[in-house]
């Protein structure tokens, strides 16, 4: 059976290329960039190069680019550091949406005694901005606010949020680990301080990061130890997966339009023929500002593990904010701050796409997914309305 | 991805038994939309008191569904007393054991059938001096001490497990380490009522809004609800559930139950609780 991998938003798929580009690296190019030998200094010159790409995919300069281990390794350095930086100042602002790489973060410091402000999202997922610029007081240290949300793909105004931050002297950071390689991000044009980012949702492996760190803002490393990353984040460089991501930020700039153009159609011809062929069925987050490649779907009176096992059936792969596939016995934290009702939010789907889904992918969710739903329906006592509910399939 | 057992995908996949019997001589309904799974349990006696047909409906996750098939499979052709000794372990067994964190799906199906076997008896369910202990998920000390004596359950996990009391905000983790220990004294401690001073009217709305803003709302707002104080009328406080909360049909006994039962501890016992439209 084929796969239909219709999850990116959770991982993705390595590209062949960057598979090759890392592969000598793993085998005999093996010398520590760190080396003062030939066989090392070639190694380090392969990681300045990836370097290279990564700043220009985020058009940032080389030096602003620290290397991690992953998304929430750079999304807890950026909190921590901003407030090492400024220990007089006991506020904290982020958003109830936020990835638990930085809400459980945050948590825990409140917990700490940290004034913490979770801004609210609409019901449409857009982030209250009025209540976000009414929060920045001089005593706020830091601001973390996600450039796009995982679950419903709602891209949130972070520049300008990060505008209002800027003219009050308060330091601003964004977790972009969706954002990049979806949406044009470029760091010249922004006055953002910091952004994270994550190998694995663009086409690289597993296990590396980064945190970008706008030149002249002061920063307190996490992982204490060697020079590495000019003395901002020890540990010998993970290098075969450095290299790996460079070329992966290579092809994520070249692929931007198609992302937005190719994928996004994909996506528009998925949710198009599901809300056609499936009655009560309704999307989560505003159609207008919305990551190209997401789609959060709610099938109302069902619940989505059982519509991800029988998918699953079929080799189709996605994800869903239901409780029983969350392991938290509440349904996702974003959609509940939306207030999604009940009825809706247990029954969530997340499809999310990449470059390399096509028009069969789509199109076999479009042929499986309703008889699933209609099957289940049956199932439920909610259920409540079988004469000519499905006419419209 | 949860380790299902063959029995549990056969059973979720081709469900036995699915359906509702017309005119049933038990009916039961458990759990709420909410809490993120539900079932309806009917069920056919033949003049022995035998069960001649079963039939289950269920909102849920796959181990919900299986277990709800399962419990009809072990239920047809027995007598009311011998379902009625049906444990959540033997439904999970039947299904070749269910992973932990889903226990509670079993507990679910028992509670079924002893609510249907109520019914049909014709007796009440829940037991009026039973109060609500995890007002996420509307769970009450009775079955969270039913859960711990039948399954030998000794941690707050092992009861968020079963019976899902503690799985939302954790604020109920104290009174749940409670009915745990007071499970395994020998000895139960009688509580003593606190005495109370009588109220003024005034003083009993201003105490009535209090408790809401304290103990309440912020539990409501937690799930993007909200509740507003209508009025006061003698001991029946009115008020209107709004966003998560009031479109949530199935939640409204849940949550007119956790209501009351705040204003009942914090303010005077004899208030009760009526919802109005807002
Ligand atoms: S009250 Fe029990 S988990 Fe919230």
């Amino acid at each position: 059976m084929k796969t239909v991998y219709l999850d990116n938003n959770a991982t993705t798929m390595v590209a062949r290329e960057v598979v090759e580009e890392m592969l000598p690296y793993l085998g005999e190019y093996y010398g520590n960039p760190s080396s003062m030998h030939t066989f090392g200094g070639q190694v380090a010159h392969k990681v300045a190069e990836a370097r290279l790409k990564i700043a220009s995919l985020l058009g940032a300069d080389p030096e602003e680019i620290i290397i991690t281990s992953c998304g929430t390794e750079s999304d807890n350095t950026a909190i921590l550091s901003a407030l090492a930086n400024n220990p007089s100042k006991n506020h904290i602002i982020t958003s109830r949406v936020e990835h638990p790489a930085v809400k459980v973060l945050c948590e825990g410091l409140a917990r700490k005694g940290y004034r913490v402000t979770f801004i609210p999202v609409d019901p449409e997922g857009r982030l209250d901005m009025d209540e976000y610029a009414a929060s920045l007081t001089p005593d706020t240290a830091i601001v973390s606010i996600m450039w796009a949300n995982n679950e419903t793909g709602v891209i949130f105004p972070v520049e300008t949020a990060a505008r209002l931050a800027r003219e009050r002297g308060i330091l601003f950071h964004t977790d972009a680990v969706q954002a990049i390689g979806k949406i044009p991000v470029n760091m010249k044009g922004n006055t953002i301080d910091m952004l994270s980012l994550s190998g694995h949702k663009l086409h690289a492996p597993k296990g590396v990061g980064v945190l970008y760190v706008r030149k002249g803002t002061k920063f307190s490393p996490f992982l204490i130890g060697g020079h590495q990353e000019k003395g901002r984040r020890g540990g010998t460089e993970n290098v075969p997966s450095i290299i790996a991501l460079g070329k992966a930020c290579e092809l994520a700039a070249a692929n931007l339009d198609k992302e937005n153009t190719y994928v996004r159609e994909l996506r528009d011809r998925l949710e198009r023929g599901l809300l056609t062929a499936i009655p009560q069925c309704k999307v989560n987050g505003t159609k207008d500002e919305r990551l190209p490649n997401t789609l959060n779907i709610s099938f109302e009176f069902i619940e989505g593990e059982s519509i991800l096992l029988l998918m699953d059936q079929f080799g189709i792969c996605a994800s869903s904010g239901s409780a029983c596939t969350s392991g938290s016995l509440q349904p996702s934290h974003v959609l509940r701050a939306m207030g999604v009702p009940y009825t809706m939010a247990h029954g969530s789907v997340r499809f999310s796409l990449s470059v390399y889904n096509t028009a069969e992918d789509v199109d076999l969710v479009i042929k499986e997914l309703p008889p699933i739903i209609e099957k289940l329906r049956v199932l439920s006592p909610y259920w409540a309305t079988p004469q000519g509910a499905c006419a419209t399939a | 991805m949860w380790e299902y057992t063959d029995k549990v995908k056969e059973h979720f996949l081709n469900p036995k038994n699915a359906g509702e019997i017309e005119n049933p001589d038990a009916v039961a309904e458990v759990g709420s939309i909410a809490c993120g799974d539900a079932l309806k349990l009917t069920m056919k006696l033949d003049e022995n008191k035998r069960i001649v047909d079963a039939k289950f409906k269920t909102f849920g996750c796959a181990s919900a569904i299986a277990s709800a098939s399962a419990l009809t499979e072990l239920l047809k052709g027995k007598t009311i007393e011998e379902a009625e000794k049906i444990t959540n372990q033997e439904i999970a067994d039947y299904l070749g054991g269910l992973p932990p964190e889903k226990m509670h799906c079993s507990v679910l199906g028992q509670e079924a059938l002893e609510k249907a076997i109520e019914n049909y008896r014709g007796v009440s369910h829940r037991k009026p001096e039973e109060v609500i202990i995890c007002a996420c998920f509307g769970v009450t000390d009775g079955e969270i001490e039913h859960a711990v004596r039948q399954n030998h359950l000794t941690s707050i996990e092992e009861v968020t497990n079963y019976t899902k009391a503690g799985g939302g905000c954790g604020n109920c983790h104290e009174k749940i380490q409670a009915i745990i220990d007071r499970v395994y004294q020998t000895k139960e401690r009688q509580a003593q009522p606190a005495e109370r001073p009588r109220l003024s009217n005034l003083q009993k709305i201003r105490l009535i809004e209090e408790t809401i803003d304290r103990e309440i709302r912020p539990s409501l707002k937690h799930d993007g609800g909200d509740i507003e104080l209508v009025d006061v009328v003698g001991n029946r406080v009115l008020v209107a559930l709004r966003g998560a909360c009031a479109v949530c049909h199935a939640s409204q006994l849940t949550m007119k139950g956790f209501v009351q039962g705040k204003l009942q501890e914090f303010v005077a016992p004899e208030l009760v609780v009526e919802e109005v439209a807002s």
